[in-house]
């Protein structure tokens, strides 16, 4: 127990300082996950949408595969988003592996079917009829499929939420793909991995707190929006 | 003018035959209702006219002109559809009733003074601020009709829409909407299950049964002179019996059915076997054998109470005179006349009450 107080005692007294290599790693932390995040939105609530809307041969399957996807273990994206950018794999020309690139790529991917199977869920929760009203008031295919964001967008925000959450705390694939290298991939999480298996238990907590003060602050500022929008 | 006309349309779901309607047009200005039980085709119908379902053959033509591809927003957005649900953005009232006006890119100060308008008409300008989904159901599908109409449309196409409600905000809703469509004088087709809405609205009514359109007339004639049992049934005639001519003179006919006889007004020839209908309100019930006491009346029939049905203010005796025969009356004269099963009755109607079916086979 003194272990854990004192830990406390010590990262609460090296965030206070400012510490730049910590705070460094923080706003690393946030490009790459808030990067991945947004990429999965913008790729996933067009497929999401696609998915809710449209019946084609295969789809059931494919809903399967997403809700699969939604639980995608993290060191079997490292795993493959390695191989597919080693010097020497297919897309190694790119010399992405061990940048930040290739873990917003690996995030991507850990992230995207979690906003898909959300956003699907979102949107077949609005009833047929609803899209046929709106088309019934003269709505062309865009605007009503803008009105469904909207009549989802409490849903969709926990689709974001979900996904931020799911990539700002995986450890496996940044590690593997990020290579965990100082001042240049290393992020909160990756770096909580080395500073416990140092020993170095003050540094680490200080990391950890600050990676759920991250997750709060953006759940926050995210759940603020939801409940404003939903009053 | 007909504003709407279909032709040689079908729709076949998994390979069957779901609705058939060869010739349907749709004129200027009335209220056209499509009656008919759930299932008949009559929702599909109106989706196809309201362009938001397409027919597997057939054509649509909006104003004379074919609607195709390109124009099919166009066209859809000179229309404006309300369903049962009232199916309400999840915004405020104003905005709505403002949600076709904005798809229609109308500016602001014109989508205002238009949703205040019919807000006003609707009698809910009030709620304008309130979110819609705090509405109560009547006042949610006044929002409905109100975003509708909104839109000044040629056509206005309802399906169902008053029926998740409750009676008495039916019953206003009904009679506030009848009066705003006769004085806007807008295009309405009418989609309903309900034939006494049916026959509060429509300037022609079609029933449908089993994707086809088996009658259409003016309220009035479809409710005296079904064409078929079926059709009869349907517009609340309940007693449906079989009988033959046995002279027919001076535009009366007089007829053997289940061992009574009959008087029509009506043309048969002799030997020439009918389907008589008749109306339940159109029966008074009189207790005991009455024998004679001279009466317009040309119809008198003695027979016995076999059921007795409150519902709906009004009481369904059901009289067994050789064949059932139903009369609609009221608590009062059923407690009145003392009229419980096994009562002796006299019921009454005139010859100009009961339709004839001709069956068209002469035995």
């Amino acid at each position: 127990m003194a272990l854990l107080w004192d830990g406390i005692r010590q990262a609460i007294a090296l965030l206070a300082r400012g510490d730049a290599e910590v705070f460094g790693i923080a706003v690393l932390s946030l490009e790459v996950s808030g990067a991945a995040t947004v990429l999965a939105l913008l790729v996933g609530i067009p497929l999401g949408l696609a998915l809710a809307l449209t019946r084609f041969p295969g789809r059931t399957l494919l809903i399967s595969l997403v809700n699969t996807g939604m639980g995608l273990p993290p060191v079997v994206v490292g795993l493959f988003v390695s191989i597919l950018l080693w010097r020497s794999g297919p897309l190694g020309f790119l010399e992405w592996i061990y940048t930040p690139t290739a873990m917003i790529l690996a995030q991507l991917i850990i992230a995207a079917p979690i906003v898909i199977g959300l956003t699907l869920a979102a949107i077949q929760q609005i009833p047929d009829t609803f899209r046929l009203q709106m088309l019934g008031l003269g709505a062309s295919r865009p605007q009503m499929l803008r009105v469904l964001i909207q009549e989802a967008r409490l849903p969709m925000l926990a689709a974001a939420m979900a996904g931020f959450g799911g990539v700002i705390s995986e450890v496996g694939a940044s590690l593997m793909v990020g290579g965990n290298i100082r001042g240049r991939t290393r992020v909160l999480t990756t770096a909580t991995v080395l500073e416990t298996s140092k020993g170095d238990f003050d540094v680490a907590i200080a990391l950890s707190l600050l990676l759920l003060l991250i997750m709060f602050l953006v759940n926050a500022a995210l759940t603020w929006i939801q409940q404003r929008r939903a009053g | 003018m007909s504003v709407v006309t279909l032709t040689a349309l079908t729709v076949r779901y998994r390979g069957a035959l779901a609705l058939d309607i060869p010739e349907l047009a749709i004129d200027e200005g009335g209220i056209f209702a499509i009656i008919g039980p759930n299932g008949s085709g009559k929702s599909t119908l109106l989706r196809i006219i309201g362009l938001l379902q397409r027919p597997t053959t057939g054509e649509v033509r909006f104003r004379d002109a074919l609607v195709s591809g390109p124009r099919q927003l166009e066209v859809r957005r000179r229309m404006a559809t309300v369903f049962q649900e009232p199916l309400l953005a999840d915004t405020t009232v104003f905005e709505n009733v403002a949600l076709g006006l904005r798809f229609r890119r109308i500016p602001a100060a014109e989508r205002r003074r238009r949703a205040e308008r019919w807000l006003e008409r609707f009698g809910i300008r009030d709620l304008a601020g309130r979110r819609a989904r705090t509405l109560s159901g009547g006042e949610a599908q006044r929002c409905a009709l109100a975003r509708a109409l909104v839109l000044e449309p040629e056509m206005l196409l309802l399906d169902e829409p008053f029926s998740a409600l409750d009676p008495p905000s039916r019953d206003t809703l009904v009679a506030d909407l009848g009066a705003i469509l006769r004085r806007e004088r807008v295009s309405t087709v009418l989609v309903t299950h309900d034939r006494i809405e049916a026959r509060a609205l429509a300037d022609r009514v079609a029933v449908m049964m089993r994707g086809r359109i088996v009658q259409q007339d003016t309220p009035e004639r479809l409710f005296r002179t079904p064409i078929s049992d079926e059709v009869a049934r349907f517009v609340g005639i309940e007693t449906i019996v079989d009988g033959r001519v046995e002279s027919s003179s001076a535009g009366v006919v007089r007829l053997e059915a289940g061992g009574q006889k009959i008087q029509v007004a009506a043309e048969a020839m002799v030997g020439e076997r009918v389907r008589l209908c008749l109306r339940p309100e159109d029966v008074t019930l009189t207790p005991g054998a009455i024998v004679a006491a001279p009466s317009s009346a040309r119809n008198r029939l003695t027979g016995t109470v076999a059921e007795v049905v409150r519902a709906g203010g009004q009481a369904r005796v059901v009289v067994d005179c050789g064949f059932p025969l139903v009369a609609l009356i009221t608590y009062q004269s059923v407690d009145e006349l003392g009229l419980t099963e096994g009562a002796r009755v006299t019921a009454t109607f005139k010859a100009t009450a009961p339709h004839l079916i001709r069956l068209n086979t002469i035995a």
